[in-house]
C-alpha cells in the first residue's frame, strides 16, 4: 500500500534524524505528531520498529504526556492556558466565546476535524495573558477581536506561518534589574576564567558566593558540583532544568529568550568543572517558540569556539549542548522525573537516594540545575564569589528573579536582592489593593496581608519565583480550586496518596466552594492534606495540599462563608434546586450559588 | 569479628546487612511492617506508600529507605496507623472492591492489611470507576476493578517470566493496568498459570479459573490469624493457603 509505505518512510526519516536513539523517543514522537496532528496506533508501532524498542514502551510514553495525542485531534489544536492569572484576565469568557464562534464544544474536536479547543496548565505567559497555545506555539494577549481573526484564519485553513506575527509576540517585561540582568556579560568570559584559574578556583568562588539552587529547593550549588565532580566515572552530564512548570513562573522563559548565552555559558562552565562533555537543556513544551532561536545561539557559540570541540582553542575542553523538549508534564520538572524523560521514558520520579549527582542521566553522575542557577554561576566565575555574596541575607546570597502577575499594574520580571519584603515588591509592581499572595506557585504558600512584612529568602519565604497577586475583589477560593485542578491534572499517578488524594482534595474543595460543605469537610481537608504532605513519593504530591492548608489558616473567613448555614438547616435545599438552572446557563461562578446567609434571609417570614 | 550493624525498630534491635532496606531487614528479623507493593523477591517499588515508617523523626517508605546503623525507626504508632488507614481507604475508593462478592476474600493481602491498620470503612466518597473484567484467557481472569496498581504482575512478567504481558499506562488518576496486546485481552497472550505473574497479585485482580471457593469462607488464610502473623499470601505455598508454587 502506497500510503502505509510513505508513513513508514516518514517515520524512518524522523527516527534517523535522531540517530535512531531511544533516548530521543519523546522528541521523535513530538515530530511524528507534528506531521500527522496526532499519533495513530500504526505510527507508534512504526516508531517502535524503527527504534528497535517494544511497542509497549512507545505507548507508555505516548499516553503520559498531555501534548501527545493518541486520539484524533484537529489540524489546529488550540489550548487555553488555565492558570488562575489567565482566568483573572478573562480567559474563561474568551474560551466560551471562541467555542461559540467556532460552533463547537469545549474539550472537543470539531466534527470536520479542522480544530480542537481545550485547556492546559499555565503556559508561562501570566504577564501577557490571557494566553493559549496553537499547535504548541504561544499566543499572547488574547481578546475578542484577536479571537475573531483567529476564527477566520482557522476556517480559511490559513497555515500558522501566515498568521499575524503579533499574535505570537512574547515580550520580556523586565521591570527591575540587579546584578544578574543589569550588568553586561562578555560571552566567553566565564570560560576564560575557568581556563585561566582552573576548576578548583572556580569552585572556591562558588562556595564563597553561597549560591543556592534557584529552582526553589535551594540546595547549595557548589556542594552539588563538588559532589558530582568527585563522583566516580568518566562520563558525566550537565542538565539545565528549563521545565518551568510552576504556574505563575516565567523568569526562565525570559532568561532563555534574552540571556541564552549566559545560561549556556554557565552550563559549559559546569561541564568543565565537573568533567562533563555533554549537556542538555530540558525545555518545557510550552516554550516551543524559543527552539529555533536557541539552536541558532548554540550554532553561533560553536562557530566562535565557545562550544563543541576545543573550546577557546583548548583541545582538552570539549562540551556540547542538546535541547530536549518536554510535552506537557509538570512532574518532569522534578529532577529525577526530568532525567527519566530525557532518557526517552515517561516521567515518573525515581527512588532517591541515589541522587543524580552520582546516578543521573543513564545512571551517570549528573548535575541538574535551574536556568537561573547556571546564569548566576557564569557571573560568579567572572565577578567572584564575594561580589555575589555582598547582596542578599545571611543564608540567601545574591538576587532572585520574581515573576509578578495577577492584580498589579506592572506585571513582569523583578530582580531583587534576597531579603526584600513582600510589601516592597507589591509597591514596586503597583499592587495597591492586595488581599493575598500565592508565593512560589500552587506548591508554595498563600500569604495574607498580615504577612506582607515577611522577607523573600530561604530563611523566611523561599520561592522559585512565582508571585501571584489577588486583590480585594477576588475570591481566594477561586484560586485554591484552580490549583487543586492543576494537581489532579499533573499527578503522575505513581503513588497512592497523590494519585487518589489530589482528586479527593479537589472534590472536597469544590464541595465547599459551591456551598455544599460543612465544618467537617474543612477538618477532612486538613487531615487529607497532612497525609499527602508526608506520604507522597515526590515533591509534587507533598506540596499539592499547601494552598488548601495555608488558606484554611490565613483566610478562614473565605472558607467559613461558604459553609452551609450551621445555624439553620433548611429542609428544602434551594441551592440544589438551582442546579438545573446553573447547568442550563453554564454558570459555575460563586454568584450562581446561594450562601448560607441568603438562605437565612430567604427563610425569614 | 565486628558486631553486625543494627538499627532500632519500635524499641527492638534489628541487625542488617549492607545494602538492605529497613523493610528487608525487619522482615528478615521477623518484624512485620505493613506493605502492598513490596515483595521480597523484587526490587522495591515505593508506590503504595503503606509501609511508611518514621526514620529519625521523618516519615519515609520502609521499603525504599536504606538501613543505617543507629537509625531510630518507629512503625506501630498511632500517627502512622492513621496515615496508613488513610492510604488504604484511598485504595478502596479508587477501585471497586466488593469484598463479599470476591473470590479472594479472606486470602486477600489488601483486605488483610486494611484489617491490620484498623480500617473499618472506606470513609471517602467512592469514585466508582468504570472498569472491566477480562475472562478471555482459558485459565485466568483479570478483574481490573480490583487492581491497586502495585505493578507486581508487571514486574514479575517482565523480570521473571520474560514475557512483558502487563503494563501501567496513562497519567494521574487515569493510570490503569493494561495487557500488552493490540486487543488488550489476556487470552491473546502466552500468560500461563505457572507464571510468576499469576502468583504475586496482592488483591483479587488476577484470579485463576477452576479454583473458586475451594476453601470455604471462614477458614481462609486471614480469617483466623492476622497478616502480621501469617505473612503475605504471595509468599506462602499453596499447601498453606498461599499462592506460591513450589
Ligand atoms: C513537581 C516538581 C516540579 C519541579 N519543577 C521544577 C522546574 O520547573 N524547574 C526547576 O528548576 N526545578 C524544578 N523542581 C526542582 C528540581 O527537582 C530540582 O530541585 C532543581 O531543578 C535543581 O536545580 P537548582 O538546585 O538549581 O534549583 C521541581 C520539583 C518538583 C518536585
Ligand atoms: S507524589 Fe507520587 S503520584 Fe504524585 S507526582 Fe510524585 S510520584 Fe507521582
Ligand atoms: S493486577 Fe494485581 S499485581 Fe497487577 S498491578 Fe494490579 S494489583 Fe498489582
Ligand atoms: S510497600 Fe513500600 S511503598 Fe509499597
Amino acid at each position: 500500500m502506497a500510503e502505509s509505505s510513505t508513513l513508514a518512510q516518514t517515520i524512518r526519516e524522523i527516527v534517523q534524524r535522531h540517530g535512531g536513539m531511544s533516548t530521543r523517543l519523546l522528541q521523535i514522537l513530538r515530530e511524528v505528531q507534528d506531521h500527522f496532528t496526532w499519533l495513530p496506533p500504526e505510527t507508534l508501532d512504526q516508531v517502535a520498529e524503527a527504534l528497535g524498542v517494544s511497542p509497549d514502551k512507545v505507548r507508555n510514553v505516548a499516553e503520559f504526556y498531555s501534548f501527545l495525542y493518541t486520539e484524533p485531534r484537529g489540524f489546529y489544536d488550540i489550548l487555553f492556558s488555565d492558570n488562575i492569572t489567565d482566568r483573572m484576565l478573562g480567559s474563561r469568557e474568551l474560551l466560551h466565546y471562541l467555542c461559540e464562534r467556532l460552533d463547537m464544544e469545549i474539550n472537543t474536536t470539531r466534527a470536520d476535524g479542522l480544530v480542537s479547543v481545550g485547556t492546559t496548565s499555565c503556559t508561562g505567559m501570566c504577564d501577557q495573558g490571557p494566553a493559549a497555545l496553537v499547535n504548541g506555539y504561544a499566543l499572547t494577549r488574547l481578546d475578542k477581536p484577536r479571537l475573531d481573526r483567529i476564527v477566520d484564519l482557522v476556517n480559511s485553513r490559513t497555515p500558522l506561518t501566515e498568521w499575524p506575527r503579533e499574535f505570537f509576540e512574547v515580550t520580556s517585561n523586565i521591570r527591575r534589574a540587579d546584578i544578574l540582568l543589569g550588568r553586561h556579560f562578555a560571552d566567553g568570559a566565564a570560560l576564560r576564567a575557568v581556563l585561566k584559574r582552573g576548576p578548583e578556583a572556580i569552585l572556591e568562588e562558588m562556595v564563597k558566593s553561597g549560591l543556592r539552587g534557584q529552582g526553589g529547593a535551594g540546595f547549595k550549588s557548589a556542594a552539588k558540583w563538588i559532589s558530582c565532580r568527585g563522583a566516580p566515572g568518566d562520563v558525566k552530564y550537565v542538565v539545565c532544568n528549563a521545565d518551568e512548570g510552576e504556574p505563575g513562573t516565567f523568569k526562565d522563559r525570559v532568561l532563555m529568550q534574552d540571556f541564552a548565552d549566559l545560561v549556556f555559558e554557565g552550563m559549559t562552565l559546569c561541564g568543565r568543572v565537573i568533567g562533563a562533555r555533554q549537556g542538555f537543556v530540558y525545555l518545557r513544551g510550552e516554550y516551543r517558540y524559543l527552539l529555533e532561536a536557541l539552536k541558532a545561539t548554540l550554532l553561533r557559540r560553536r562557530e566562535v569556539g565557545l562550544l563543541g570541540e576545543a573550546i577557546l582553542g583548548d583541545p582538552g575542553f570539549q562540551f556540547d549542548i542538546d535541547i530536549h523538549m518536554g510535552a506537557g508534564a509538570y512532574v518532569c520538572g522534578e529532577e529525577s522525573a526530568l532525567i527519566e524523560s530525557l532518557e526517552g521514558k515517561h516521567g515518573v520520579p525515581r527512588i532517591r537516594p541515589p541522587f543524580p549527582t552520582t546516578h543521573g542521566y543513564l545512571n551517570k553522575p549528573t548535575v541538574v540545575n535551574n536556568v537561573e542557577t547556571f546564569a548566576a554561576a557564569a557571573k560568579i566565575a567572572v565577578e567572584g564569589g564575594a561580589w555575589f555574596a555582598s547582596r542578599g541575607t545571611a543564608e540567601s546570597k545574591g538576587t532572585k528573579l520574581l515573576s509578578l502577575s495577577g492584580d498589579c499594574e506592572r506585571p513582569g520580571i523583578y530582580e531583587y536582592p534576597f531579603g526584600v519584603t513582600v510589601r516592597r515588591v507589591l509597591e514596586d509592581c503597583g499592587a495597591r489593593d492586595a488581599q493575598g499572595i500565592q508565593m512560589a506557585g500552587p506548591a508554595g504558600h498563600m500569604i495574607s496581608a498580615r504577612q506582607f512584612d515577611r522577607r523573600i529568602c530561604f530563611e523566611d519565604l523561599a520561592t522559585g519565583g512565582s508571585f501571584m497577586v489577588f486583590d480585594q475583589s477576588r475570591d481566594i477560593l477561586d484560586g485554591i480550586r484552580n490549583f487543586t485542578h492543576f494537581f489532579v491534572h499533573e499527578s503522575c499517578g505513581f503513588c497512592t496518596p497523590c494519585r487518589v488524594g489530589t482528586s479527593l482534595m479537589r472534590d472536597l474543595v469544590t464541595k465547599v466552594h459551591t456551598g455544599h460543605g460543612t465544618r467537617a469537610d474543612l477538618e477532612e481537608m486538613r487531615k487529607l492534606g497532612r497525609i499527602m504532605q508526608v506520604a507522597c513519593h515526590c515533591g509534587l504530591g507533598q506540596t499539592a495540599p499547601n494552598p488548601v492548608l495555608d488558606s484554611l489558616d490565613q483566610f478562614p473567613e473565605s472558607w467559613e462563608r461558604r459553609l452551609r448555614s450551621t445555624a439553620y438547616e433548611p429542609a428544602f435545599d434551594l441551592n440544589a434546586a438551582l442546579e438545573e438552572a446553573r447547568r442550563l446557563t453554564g454558570r459555575d461562578d460563586p454568584g450562581a450559588y446561594l450562601s448560607g446567609q441568603d438562605l437565612l434571609i430567604g427563610a425569614m417570614p | 569479628m565486628s558486631e553486625q550493624p543494627s538499627f532500632t525498630l519500635d524499641g527492638r534491635r534489628i541487625p542488617f546487612r549492607d545494602g538492605q532496606t529497613v523493610m528487608a531487614a525487619a522482615l528478615a528479623a521477623g518484624v512485620y511492617i505493613p506493605h502492598l507493593c513490596f515483595n521480597p523477591e523484587f526490587a522495591p517499588h515505593g508506590s503504595c506508600r503503606v509501609c511508611l515508617v518514621k526514620v529519625n523523626g521523618r516519615v519515609q517508605a520502609a521499603c525504599t529507605t536504606p538501613a543505617a546503623a543507629g537509625q531510630l525507626v518507629q512503625s506501630e504508632i498511632e500517627e502512622l496507623r492513621e496515615i496508613r488507614r488513610g492510604i488504604l481507604q484511598m485504595l478502596f475508593v479508587e477501585g471497586n472492591h466488593v469484598c463479599p462478592a470476591c473470590e479472594k476474600s479472606g486470602a486477600c493481602q489488601l483486605q488483610a492489611v486494611a484489617y491490620y491498620v484498623g480500617m473499618l470503612a472506606p470513609h471517602y466518597t467512592h469514585f466508582y470507576p468504570r472498569r472491566s473484567v477480562d475472562a478471555s484467557h482459558p485459565e485466568a481472569v483479570i478483574d481490573f476493578n480490583r487492581c491497586i496498581l502495585c505493578e507486581l504482575c508487571v514486574r514479575a512478567s517482565r523480570e521473571v517470566d520474560g514475557k512483558n504481558i502487563f503494563a501501567v499506562r496513562g497519567r494521574g488518576i487515569n493510570a490503569r493496568l493494561v495487557v500488552n496486546t493490540p486487543s488488550g485481552k489476556l487470552g491473546a497472550t502466552d500468560f500461563s498459570v505457572g507464571d510468576k505473574a499469576a502468583q504475586v497479585c496482592p488483591t483479587g485482580a488476577i484470579l485463576l479459573k477452576h479454583h473458586g471457593y475451594e476453601i470455604p469462607i471462614g477458614q481462609r488464610l486471614y480469617d483466623r490469624k492476622p497478616i502480621n502473623v501469617v505473612g503475605d499470601v504471595a509468599q506462602l505455598s499453596e499447601s498453606r493457603g498461599g499462592r506460591r508454587h513450589d
